[in-house]
């Protein structure tokens, strides 16, 4: 907004007015961002979304009632049981912190609004502020009508809106909003010199690394932009101060996180912003010495450093590779490695792979996410080449490695929308820009002509003649200038008047582009239909996003409604479920699912769980994995020694409900067998199929999770086959009875199903229980059968 | 332990009996000459109905009468009423509401006493006819206390086959109506017997003072024991016209508790067989034009409700998250609108009240501890709260949307409330319809000193050192800035002169009329001058260390513009020479052709030299 306000006066053209259009038009984008992104409150509810926002929430919950020195010291002991978990030490606390601001301020000002609400409109507000950063962004690359531009297509891409709708409280709603001001503020510190702006601009990168674990992109990417400006020789004492203190200001920062904490300095995804702050700070000094010395005495320097240099140099080297070989995983982690080799995951870790939106994308979805963006971004490139100017090199180069990341994971898809609506907003400004321009001159040229048509001919003889040689004048000053200007720029130190300076080279080799409009200009109709093209598929861009805002990224999964004859039906179990354990259990009974609801459970019904979606222990998740897949009585067994009471399930196939726990249940397999061997993937796949039909494994037919899901199913199927409407067929064991576990809460629609354990048996019955421990060791012959049906 | 309740409480009452005998004699000489007892126990609260004719033996006048209940009878009481009709027979038209107390009478352990005060002393010989209605919650005890899924639910009621009285009563008969045919068993006094679903005991005859003679009854009673554990009601009046409840419940089922697993499929499969005495509906009876009605809890909105409304009422039938058995326990929230003009009316001290239902709008439900609190509109004074019936009383502040000193609260707390308290009560208080512009005035002065900062911050200097050269700088810049600025306009002004002076020439070349031309000559003229001297007084205010850069430009810029001028000018005179000459067409242009070209020249490269200054 301020931005827009201060382009005013140094753009004069249009004067106030266009400073108030523009900010008009930014205050709408703003709206614009914030109103597409409640479809899902008014369609649904205002209600938290999916997964990970539910724990986020929770930790708000936490933060707003106990206050912020017991959010740094909280050890939640309701989840991962018997571990528990240092919440304090081990989130992002940007998000939490955020919205816990905002809560307590409102409430400060008597307006009564509640965490949850708060926190369900968290992100549609960043959303706003990202667009109004992306404006800014853009604005320092391009200038105004470019950045409005950018602002307005990113106020509704699909990509972001995915993961910002209203409810969806998670990480990446303020972290976009974080990361493109910190980009934002780099190259307005790029482009001015300030100090004042570098500063801040390491504020914002400790903002970005309280918000989202992808601040190493942020670090990453703004060395590699360092790098290509010394290599290309556009070393200046701009991108000094642009870059040093943002390393030493933003590493310090950046430690002060206890999420972060000595990564900032021991974790190779951070050394190459040490090696360049130490590459810039000798360029720095070659600099120097070059002023200093005369040229040959300089040549014998450089002859002398670069000898001694090298041979220390690789010294270093030698020492920092042993050094990183020594740790297991080359000092990086888990997530990191998997971005760099995409293959890393689905070969080492299955909890990485399992996650859906680790997935690399499909071209689809690149389509369904940036949509008309993915075809203006190689124009958005194209401009950006003409003319090249720090900024813009940086823009493109961001491109270029969003580009990549988010074809390793899908959920990168989101770093990437920004730098597609950048360049894209640059591209479609550009093009309005020439187009209108050649309109422009050509409604403008029977003007001057006016004199008596008696001069026609010879003004048609004369005015090419002078127009090129003004041109040729023109061009020839023009280079003059911006010459003179940058030779100043290069002597002079660092000073205020630079900015203005700088505006005036860009500005004039604007100009000259301008200049050299005419001849190049278009033919009217054939830019009439050109903007009118534009028009048309900026339109399809708008009812596009319009669409995915509202039918494609607006549901929030822990409700699920079907459109039928008799209107609108809803799917209520989940929070039936959770209810229930929470208002009928006591409240320190142990709750094992699998680790998909884990944040649910804990923020919904307020139970200890054993696992949840912070996945950091894999042991504890194979464990849960493995009682899943194991028999009834081993189940137990396991169950019993974590001290869980109940267990639940999740089931679809009465109602074709398909990302279920069955379907899930290959996952548990590959997840619990990668920790006890004894859990073998084969044994429940028939010749490499997964099914649950009659030509299932016993071993399959005879794990926990199949008699969860499928207790009692037959019966209430209307003809007693037990058919399942999400696998499409006929389940293979139908009629069962459970020994250990007994039935104590299914939801309306069967989705989630609860059991309880059934307390161990008195010893003196035991000797009774001898007689019907056939029924037990049925179960324990299987292993033949399911080894022999491997070898088949 | 339940189980041997009742024979240990038939056992110790049947002691105190006599004692009672022996000890209390009878405050006065009445007498009940009949009594007619019937109780209601086709639901969770126990309801008794019970005629009584009274009758004063003694000589003394007797003005207040004295009603017993025993211990457990006493802690579940939760409404009694007591009228008397005048007149007799069909013309028992208005009944006369009794005040009923705590007696202080000295009453005997494991009985309490209210005193009844009697329209008028009843003298000797006299006789009253007296309706008690008396409803009693938490009286009917589950047994067995836990049942299956497929289990029906039967429950215990104590009572006495003699009503219990401090007096003597010469007839009496008691019915007691059970919910269904079903009745396991039940204490035998004769005379007594069972009919169409009522147990009748009596009539009894000369039963002497405070005689009890235990009674159990063991029958189905499938009926939703639906408790609400706590419910907090508040009702927020806006005199903007609307009043806004909310009512948080914790609903739990306080029949038998639920024994074992819950089957969904025999749930869904055998609605009759299975879960009898649970419950998932839940019927409220909102007041007329509510509307805004919602229904949800912590984790959100809750979609299983249906209302519906028309004239009379509006009907909220909601069912909540799963059914409810035996200790099952829920918690939900209901608010809803209702319009402010039908509820909130003026008093004639010039005070406004409020009139509405104190309890839940919930039929046939029970409420263990209710708190009604009245959030009064920021700046009302005098709120006092008038019931017709008991309750707690306190003041409270409350601070919502926008509030500065807060808003009063009138907060009522009772206890156990069943649906005969849902009757009106007042709330009076003092509010003036000006104090309703508070908060948007308040919204007003906060933009006006919001957008008040923001003009001071642009047009006041905050600079902390006004030595400092980039305080300094700055300050030149934005007198060149301004200076430029006025350059631009002065230029512009000048554009349009010359603009004109072109138009003059152009008129010149259609019409041929010299004079005008000349006029528009010297005009222009005028007008060059006076702007020269203008841009000569700017450029000497712009500051001697101003950046030579933009002087530089600025300078080129009035050269090349003056050269334009004069050009023009020079142009001008040509033509117009020419056309005084009267020379033919082509000779002017061959004439002005080298003017024009240099004219265009320089135009172009004011324009240029124009733009640039503005950046």
């Amino acid at each position: 907004m301020t931005a827009a306000e201060r382009a005013s006066p140094s753009k004069g053209r249009g004067g106030a007015f266009a400073a108030i259009l523009s900010f008009a038009t930014l205050l709408l984008i703003g709206i614009l961002a914030f109103s597409i992104r409640l479809f899902s409150v008014i369609k649904y509810e205002s209600v938290i979304h999916e997964f990970d926002p539910y724990f986020n929430y929770r930790v708000t919950q936490y933060l707003s009632k106990a206050g912020i020195y017991e959010f740094w010291n909280w050890f939640d002991d309701r989840t991962w049981y018997p571990l528990g978990r240092v919440i304090g030490g081990t989130v992002y606390p940007g998000l939490t912190l955020t919205a816990g601001t905002m809560w307590w301020v409102a409430n400060a000002l008597n307006i009564p609004l509640s965490v949850e609400t708060v926190c369900v409109f968290t992100a549609p507000v960043f959303s706003a502020f990202a667009a109004w950063s992306t404006y800014a962004l853009t604005k320092e690359v391009k200038g105004v009508g470019a950045g409005l531009t950018a602002a307005a297509l990113i106020a509704m891409v699909p990509s972001y809106i995915s993961r910002s709708v209203a409810g969806s409280y998670d990480n990446e709603g303020v972290a976009i909003f974080a990361l493109v001001f910190t980009f934002y503020l780099y190259l307005k510190t790029l482009n001015t010199g300030s100090l004042f702006y570098a500063t801040l601009n390491a504020l914002a990168y400790f903002y970005m690394v309280c918000s989202w674990g992808g601040y190493t992109f942020i670090i990453n990417l703004i060395p590699m932009h360092v790098l290509l400006c010394i290599v290309t020789g556009r070393y200046s004492s701009r991108l000094y101060i642009a870059y040093v203190p943002l390393v030493i200001l933003g590493t310090l920062l950046a430690a002060l996180v206890p999420v972060v904490g000595f990564n900032a300095v021991m974790t190779s995804e951070h050394f190459a912003s040490f090696l360049v702050f130490v590459i810039i700070q000798v360029v720095a000094l070659v600099h120097y010495i070059k002023r200093i010395l005369t040229q040959k005495a300089f040549r014998v320097a450089v002859a002398f450093v670069l000898t001694v240099g090298t041979v220390s140099a690789l010294t270093l080297i030698g020492v920092l590779i042993a050094l990183v070989a020594t740790s297991p995983t080359k000092g990086w982690s888990g997530r990191s490695l998997s971005l760099l080799d995409p293959t890393y995951a689905s070969k080492y870790i299955p909890i990485i792979a399992s996650v859906s939106e680790h997935q690399p994308p499909t071209w689809p979805s690149y389509f369904m996410d940036i949509n008309i963006l993915a075809f203006l971004v190689p124009a958005g490139i194209i401009a950006c080449f003409l003319p090249l100017s720090d900024s813009s090199t940086f823009v493109v180069l961001y491109l270029v490695t969003a580009v990549y990341f988010s074809g390793v994971m899908v959920r990168l898809m989101l770093v990437l929308a920004p730098a597609a609506c950048i360049m894209s907003g640059i591209a479609l400004s550009e093009a309005f820009g020439t187009l209108t321009h050649s309109i422009k001159y050509q409604l403008d040229l029977p003007d001057p002509p006016a004199p008596p048509a008696v001069t026609v001919d010879q003004a048609a003889s004369s005015t090419p003649q002078v127009s090129s040689v003004t041109a040729a004048a023109d061009s020839t000053k023009e280079k003059s200038t911006s010459e003179k200007a940058k030779e100043t720029l290069r002597e002079r130190p660092v000073k205020r008047n630079r900015k203005k300076e700088r505006e005036i080279i860009e500005k004039s080799v604007e100009k000259k582009a301008q200049k050299k409009k005419p001849p190049q200009v278009l033919p009217l109709e054939a830019s009439a239909v050109g903007i009118v093209l534009l028009l048309l598929l900026g339109s399809f861009y708008v009812i596009h996003c319009v669409w995915a805002a509202a039918e494609a990224y607006s549901a929030p999964s822990i409700v699920l409604t079907s459109h039928t004859a008799d209107g609108l039906h809803v799917f209520d179990d989940f929070r039936e479920a959770y209810a229930w354990l929470s208002h009928n259990t006591d409240e320190n009974d142990k709750v094992a699912s699998w680790w998909d609801y884990g944040y649910q459970t804990t923020a919904m019904a307020n139970r200890t769980v054993i696992v949840d979606n912070n996945t950091w222990n894999n042991t504890h998740i194979a464990t849960v994995g493995m009682a899943m897949s194991s028999p009834e009585r081993q189940a137990w067994e396991i169950y019993q020694s974590l001290d869980v009471k109940y267990v639940f399930v999740i089931f679809g196939g009465l109602v074709g409900y398909p990302s279920d726990d069955i379907n899930k249940f290959l996952w548990m397999v590959r997840i619990g067998g990668g920790v006890f061997p004894h859990i073998k993937e084969p044994d429940y796949l028939r010749d490499g199929q997964y099914r649950i039909d009659g030509q299932a494994t016993p071993t399959m037919l005879n794990s926990l999770m199949y008699k969860l899901s499928y207790y009692r199913f037959a019966e209430a199927t209307m003809d007693g086959k037990g058919y399942d409407r999400v696998r499409r067929t006929e389940i293979g064991k139908k009629f069962f009875k459970l020994t250990h576990f007994e039935e104590v809460f299914t939801t309306h629609h069967w989705m989630v199903r609860i059991y309880k354990l059934k307390p161990p048996k008195n010893r003196l019955r035991g000797k009774n229980k001898r007689k019907t421990k056939p029924v037990s060791k049925k179960s324990r012959p299987t292993p033949p059968t399911k080894t022999s049906g491997r070898r088949n | 332990m339940a189980s041997s309740m009742p024979r240990s409480l038939l056992s110790v009452s049947s002691l105190l009996c006599l004692f009672f005998a022996l000890a209390c004699a009878a405050p006065a000489n009445l007498v009940l000459t009949k009594v007619d007892r019937k109780i209601d126990l086709s639901s969770q609260i126990v309801r008794s109905t019970t005629q009584i004719r009274v009758e004063n033996k003694g000589s003394d006048p007797a003005s207040e009468l004295l009603l017993a209940l025993n211990s457990a009878q006493a802690k579940s009481l939760s409404y009694l009423r007591v009228t008397t009709s005048e007149g007799k027979g069909k013309s028992k038209s208005q009944a006369i509401v009794l005040r009923v107390l705590p007696a202080e009478a000295q009453s005997p352990a494991n009985v309490t006493f209210y005193s009844v005060q009697l329209p008028k002393s009843l003298n000797k010989g006299e006789t009253v006819a007296l309706d008690i209605y008396s409803a009693f919650t938490h009286l009917l005890t589950p047994y067995p206390v836990e049942i299956g899924q497929s289990d029906v639910q039967l429950v215990l009621f104590h009572d006495s086959a003699h009503f219990l009285s401090p007096y003597p009563v010469k007839v009496q008969a008691t019915a007691m109506k059970v919910p269904s045919f079903r009745v396991e068993s039940f204490t035998k006094v004769e005379p007594s017997k069972i009919s169409d679903g009522e147990i009748r005991y009596g009539p009894y005859e000369n039963v002497p003072a405070l005689s009890y003679m235990p009674i159990t009854a063991h029958f189905e009673n499938n009926e939703p024991f639906a408790v609400v554990k706590e419910l907090e009601r508040e009702i927020e009046i806006s005199h903007w016209g609307n009043i806004y409840i909310t009512e948080k419940y914790h609903l739990t089922h306080a029949g038998a508790r639920h024994k074992g697993g819950f089957s969904r499929f025999d749930y869904q499969s055998k609605p009759s067989a299975s879960g009898a005495s649970s419950f998932r509906h839940l019927l409220a009876r909102l007041p007329p034009r509510a509307h805004s009605v919602y229904y949800r809890d912590e984790i959100g909105n809750i979609s299983t409700s249906h209302l519906r409304s028309d004239l009379r009422k509006t009907e909220l039938e909601l069912e909540p998250r799963y059914p409810l058995f035996g200790g099952w326990q829920v918690t939900f929230t209901i608010g809803y609108g209702i319009p402010l003009q039908d509820f909130v009316f003026k008093a004639e001290d010039g005070r406004r009240f409020l009139n509405i239902t104190f309890g839940s709008p919930f039929v046939n439900v029970v409420v263990d501890n209710l708190v009604v609190k009245v959030v009064l509109p920021e700046g009302s004074t005098e709120a006092s709260a008038t019931l017709p019936f008991a309750a707690e009383e306190a003041l409270r502040t409350k601070y919502t949307y926008l509030d500065t000193v807060g808003r009063p609260v009138v907060e009522l707390t009772k206890k156990n409330v069943v649906p005969e308290h849902n009757v009106h009560f007042q709330v009076h208080y003092r509010f003036s319809s000006v104090a309703m512009l508070a908060e948007p005035l308040l919204l007003v002065v906060g933009f006006f000193a919001f957008f008040g900062a923001c003009i001071a911050y642009t047009h006041f200097d905050f600079s902390i050192s006004k030595s400092s050269s980039s305080y300094q700088a700055r300050q030149q810049r934005e007198e060149v800035l301004d200076a430029v600025q006025r350059i631009q306009k002065v230029m512009n002004e000048r554009a349009a002169t010359s603009d004109k002076l072109e138009a003059s020439l152009r008129d010149l070349a259609r019409t041929g009329n010299v004079a005008t031309c000349k006029a528009a000559r010297k005009e222009a003229d005028a007008k060059l001058k006076d702007t020269n001297k203008d841009l000569k007084a700017i450029l000497d205010s712009l500051p001697a260390s101003s950046r030579s850069t933009v002087l530089a430009k600025v300078d080129t810029l009035m050269q090349k513009e003056r050269e334009k001028q004069e050009k023009l000018q020079q142009k001008h005179t040509v033509t117009v020479e020419a056309y005084e000459k009267k020379l033919s067409s082509k000779e002017i242009d061959s004439r002005v052709a080298p003017y024009q070209q240099k004219l265009t020249a320089l135009k172009q490269e004011v324009a240029e030299l124009f733009h640039l200054l503005d950046d």
